[in-house]
């Protein structure tokens, strides 16, 4: 069931998902399509179709909160199989960048600190560097013991490298997060 | 035929196995690859659930370099695939975005750059016929699920590639080499993607049902052509096992090995040794009855 609060209502994350994804929410007529496709779904307690709907009816940033935000794994089945067309994957993109612009509450898993250490990794070396993204990752969580046991296999098949990648073009790729910043910076 | 080469980053990692039996099946059939100098990463999932521009503007830095190539792009994984189709999409129906990119790389760059992955290269400029001429084995009726996952498929606008709900490209090289493709329902089904790390939990719930569906169809192996499923159903096998309680040893190969393997090459050259769970039932049956 939806339910949404009198206090809770608030346009403005309708038309700022709207505006971050281009898509229309009014042409949404609720056929759940998404929801069945959605291979996530049966883990999560909030569903796609659920997302446009409390969307459409005005709910404000506790949306941002839903454990599907972080737990969609952006396959696009629910874009690809809407009638409608309507890019329900773009919406979810929308709602992670204003999860992390409104500052929501870190989701289990803390996916936001894993592309922060993945993007960090390429702001860096020009090229992902798995081994670095990985330390990062657990030490900020703190789960320094998951895993852990595959790393010699890894290493030794090499599996996984160890030196940080070379040969990547790291100009540009520090250029383009440098024009990112400052887009950010102009809007805040 | 000469072709702009972009690896993607696990290509160096994670997936030297993919990128070493592409290069090896891609020279035993003559075509030329070429990587672009100082390619960088793509952005992948972190990219585009992060920032728009950010999404366009890091594949965008490399169609730049390959435009000046004049040559079209192959790409091997499917996430990079997928992220310069988009880049490409994005930035030729939005002109605002291609500005934005001009603004971020310091150059224009117009979206018309052909991106093409490995397999379609394979279908339709080799030919299937030719490459059946070139094979020294036969995969001997081995069952193999062919496995596409997402990012390959999604979105069918944009991506353009095969039927999106049953697709039929691995199944028909499958075919050309000798092996029997298999029906099964998870051609298309996510594996989990970049959640692998931080949704363990998450991943084994997806990858589980889709090693039960194959070992259900009989698979002897399930052929991919994405790093990221590779590593997926292949690494985290053992996590599954201990988690629901099952003794899956499927082994998760890349498309290219067994093509490497029917087209005379040795297993060595093509990366098996790096797979976790042993292709040691795939190598019996096709070494054993080579024909060279």
């Amino acid at each position: 069931m939806i339910t949404i609060g009198k206090k809770q209502t608030g346009r403005a994350l309708k038309d700022a998902v709207e505006k971050l994804s281009g898509v229309d929410l009014s042409v949404c007529f609720q056929c759940k399509k998404c929801s069945n496709g959605c291979p996530v779904a049966a883990l999560t307690r909030s569903r796609p179709s659920e997302i446009m709907r409390q969307l459409h009816l005005g709910v404000g940033n506790e949306l941002l909160a839903s454990d599907l935000v972080w737990m969609c794994v952006s396959c696009e089945t629910c874009s690809a199989r809407c009638p409608m067309g309507i890019d329900v994957a773009a919406v979810m993109d929308a709602l992670r960048r204003l999860a992390i612009e409104r500052g929501a509450p870190k989701p289990e898993g803390n996916v936001p600190l894993f592309n922060r250490a993945f993007l960090k990794t390429v702001e860096t070396f020009g090229r992902a560097y798995e081994i670095g993204l990985i330390s990062a990752y657990k030490l900020g969580t703190g789960k320094l013991m998951n895993d852990t046991e595959k790393f010699p296999v890894m290493l030794k098949k090499g599996k996984i490298a160890l030196l940080p990648p070379r040969g990547g073009d790291r100009q540009v790729v520090k250029r383009i997060f440098r024009k990112i910043k400052e887009r950010k910076g102009a809007t805040a | 035929m000469k072709y702009a080469y972009y690896p993607g980053c696990s290509a160096e990692s994670t997936a030297r196995d993919m990128n070493k039996s592409a290069l090896a099946v891609v020279r035993a059939l003559g075509m030329d690859f070429e990587e672009p100098r100082g390619w960088t990463c793509c952005g992948a999932t972190a990219g585009h659930q992060t920032d728009r521009l950010l999404a366009v503007a890091l594949p965008a830095a490399n169609l730049a370099k390959v435009q000046d190539m004049k040559l079209d792009m192959v790409v091997n994984c499917a996430a990079c695939y997928n992220r310069m189709k988009v880049a490409n999409h994005e930035i030729s129906a939005h002109p605002q975005i291609r500005q934005d990119v001009r603004d971020a790389l310091d150059r224009d760059y117009d979206g018309s750059v052909k991106v093409r992955h490995l397999l379609e290269v394979l279908l339709e400029d080799i030919g299937l016929p030719a490459i059946t001429r070139s094979l020294k084995r036969s995969l001997n009726g081995l069952k193999v699920a062919c496995y596409y996952g997402c990012l390959l498929v999604r979105p069918p606008g944009v991506v353009k590639f095969d039927d999106p709900e049953n697709p039929k490209s691995l199944d028909r090289l499958v075919t050309a080499m000798g092996g029997q493709s298999l029906e099964w329902p998870c051609k298309v089904e996510c594996c989990g993607g970049g959640l692998s790390l931080s949704r363990t939990d998450v991943v084994v719930n997806l990858t589980g049902s889709i090693l039960d569906m194959a070992v259900q169809a009989g698979a002897d192996c399930i052929a991919v052509s994405c790093p990221m499923c590779q590593s997926n159903l292949d690494l985290r096998q053992q996590d599954i096992n201990k988690q629901i309680g099952t003794k899956y040893q499927i082994p998760i190969v890349y498309i290219t090995q067994l093509l490497g393997l029917c087209l005379g090459l040795d297993s060595g050259e093509l990366g098996f040794e790096k797979l976790m769970v042993p292709a040691t039932n795939v190598l019996k049956k096709v070494e054993a009855n080579g024909h060279e």
